[in-house]
């Protein structure tokens, strides 16, 4: 088969794996409702009573938002799956492990993305103004991207116990999310202060959005979406290698 | 054997797991068209030998070609249809959904997909149900989905691990027809079982699996033939009889207790059905019934199985 059929084919395959992790996964109730409460019910235990405008809070609540969801559920789906039992018929059919990790990001892309509009819709109604759409929405893309991509390299360790990887993952999330430009500017920020949030991937996401709605941000546009994608070719290869030795020892 | 002829080739197959031999350089072959069995104790390796040759798991060493191609390349996985042990459907679909979803990831066009799905639902007892979720299913109903999930490819060879365990009467007696057609209609089958019956009742040929290592491969008829000393008499008397009597009757190498009757063991089962009628009239018991059991594919296996230990 020529290389660009078989990269169809399987891109295909991808979509349907992906169709079914928001039919079985994502697309129940509790998880749509916990993707957005909790974020912002931590949002604004930090926020409320503090003098900050609309302009300061609609990124970083965006910023928490996109970066939960997105990694909500992508590091469960394969723990679940082998739990489940259902992972092994799916490892028996002709579709290649990567087909299989990109349609759970791809699931998890998606459901970011859309429970994205969430507060962007919620910063419009305040008077929010977007002044570069289209890089905004580039930004909410791509950052949905390498958040989902996160999530898998979460679900590396051969763990068939949700609950495992879920522990996993939040050491990771909850300080990634205080050092990342949210809740403290980054300029504001002490000199260490900024070389830790320097090497998480919301920093740049959160500074796009600031540049976007607050009209400035912290470091260069270009800057920020280099280094996102970085991040997210990062894991993008990270998952997809790693999993390749992890994925048997599930069964 | 031609490589035209063969739907699986094995040579010198080995999985290691923490330096434990789960499967130890096993070879064989099974011909397209072939019903073939493959029977060992839990544990023996059978699972592992399917998963490396359905591709979810890679070997340490060997060589398995599956329709010609390398076992666990995605041209083998295509032409395969595979229902592990003890697998599931996705319980929160219908079994409309899992048959389209599995439609999807064989490539099967959406047209030809759901005229396949909607013959195997109604072949499966399925159809009226097609809508409801899965998770609604008895593990009869599911176990009949997972097969039809395998089918819907249409594949030249079906792989099977244990899928008629823990069934009721019905849905295995529905798999085991079902599997019979198929096989009758030119698909090759490669089922994993502990079940004897059934593999005496369905393979053209067994291959019996101890400790990681192939013991035997032929026919069940042959491998019964084969065991020698697994003749046996069963005899039913009006009375009870100790066990102790009956073993110390001339030729006997076992007796066993099953249900009302008893099954003596021997070599010239002829002579012992002498010794039961002198036996009988001399203590006044009388006989009930009487029957000469040739060793059943069970006897063989134990007995193989047996050797082999006896040979670690």
């Amino acid at each position: 088969m020529p290389e660009t059929a078989f990269v169809w084919q399987q891109m295909r395959r991808s979509l349907a794996i992906a169709r079914k992790d928001i039919r079985i996964y994502y697309s129940k109730g509790p998880v749509v409702i916990f993707g957005i409460l909790f974020p912002v019910f931590l949002f604004l235990s930090f926020t409320i009573g503090r003098q900050m405008s609309v302009d300061f809070m609609i990124p970083g609540l965006l910023g928490m938002i996109l970066f939960f969801t997105a990694t909500s559920i992508s590091p469960i789906v394969v723990p679940w799956e082998a739990q489940a039992r259902t992972l092994e018929r799916l490892m028996s059919c002709p579709v290649r492990l990567e087909t299989i990790i990109i349609g759970d990001i791809l699931a998890s892309f998606t459901f970011g993305t859309a429970i994205s509009l969430v507060p962007i819709i919620i910063g419009i109604a305040l008077g929010v103004t977007v002044s570069s759409p289209v890089i905004f929405a580039l930004a909410v893309i791509l950052a949905a991207l390498c958040f989902a991509s996160l999530g898998n390299v979460f679900s590396i360790p051969p763990t068939n116990l949700p609950a495992t990887v879920n522990m996993i993952a939040s050491v990771v999330k909850f300080p990634v999310v205080f050092i990342s430009g949210i809740f403290i500017p980054l300029d504001q920020l002490p000199n260490w202060g900024q070389a830790i949030a320097y090497i998480s991937p919301l920093t740049y996401f959160t500074d796009i959005a600031r540049s976007c709605i607050q009209g400035e941000g912290h470091l260069p546009l270009a800057l920020d979406f280099v280094v996102l994608i970085a991040f997210t070719v990062l894991f993008l290869v990270v998952a997809m290698k790693l999993h390749q030795r992890t994925m048997p020892r599930r069964i | 054997m031609s490589v035209d002829s063969a739907a699986i080739e094995v040579r010198n197959l080995t999985k290691r797991y923490d330096g434990l031999i789960a499967v130890d350089a096993i070879s064989f072959e099974v011909r397209k068209g072939e019903f073939f069995g493959f029977l060992g104790p839990n544990g023996a390796g059978k699972t592992t030998t399917v998963r490396m040759l359905t591709g979810v798991i890679k070997a340490n060493s060997g060589t398995a070609l599956v329709m010609g191609s390398r076992a666990g390349s995605l041209k083998a996985k295509q032409v395969a249809g595979v229902v592990p042990e003890m697998a599931n459907a996705y319980n929160d679909l219908s079994s409309w959904d899992n048959l389209m979803l599995m439609a999807e990831l064989y490539g099967v066009a959406s047209g030809k997909a759901k005229q396949r799905s909607e013959s195997l639902l109604r072949n499966l007892g399925l159809l009226e149900r097609k809508d409801s979720l899965v998770k609604t299913y008895s593990k009869g109903m599911k176990q009949r989905l997972i097969l039809g999930m395998a089918l819907i490819s249409d594949p030249q060879i079906l792989f099977l691990d244990e899928p008629t365990t823990g069934l009721d009467v019905q849905s295995a007696r529905l798999i085991k027809d079902m599997l019979r057609s198929l096989n009758g209609g030119g698909k090759t089958i490669f089922l994993t079982t502990h079940d004897m019956d059934e593999a005496n009742q369905l393979c053209d040929r067994v291959a019996i699996i101890n400790k990681g290592k192939m013991v035997a491969i032929d026919a069940p008829e042959k491998l019964r033939m084969a065991t020698s000393g697994r003749h046996s008499v069963e005899v039913s008397f009006s009375d009870s009889v100790n066990l102790e009597t009956l073993a110390q009757l001339p030729g006997v190498n076992e007796v066993q207790k099953v249900g009302d009757k008893y099954r003596l063991y021997t070599e010239s089962p002829g002579e012992l059905v002498v010794g039961l009628v002198n036996h009988s009239c001399m203590v006044g018991l009388k006989i009930v019934s009487l029957n000469i059991l040739a060793p059943s594919l069970e006897d063989a296996f134990v007995a193989l199985t047996e050797k082999e230990d006896e040979h670690a």
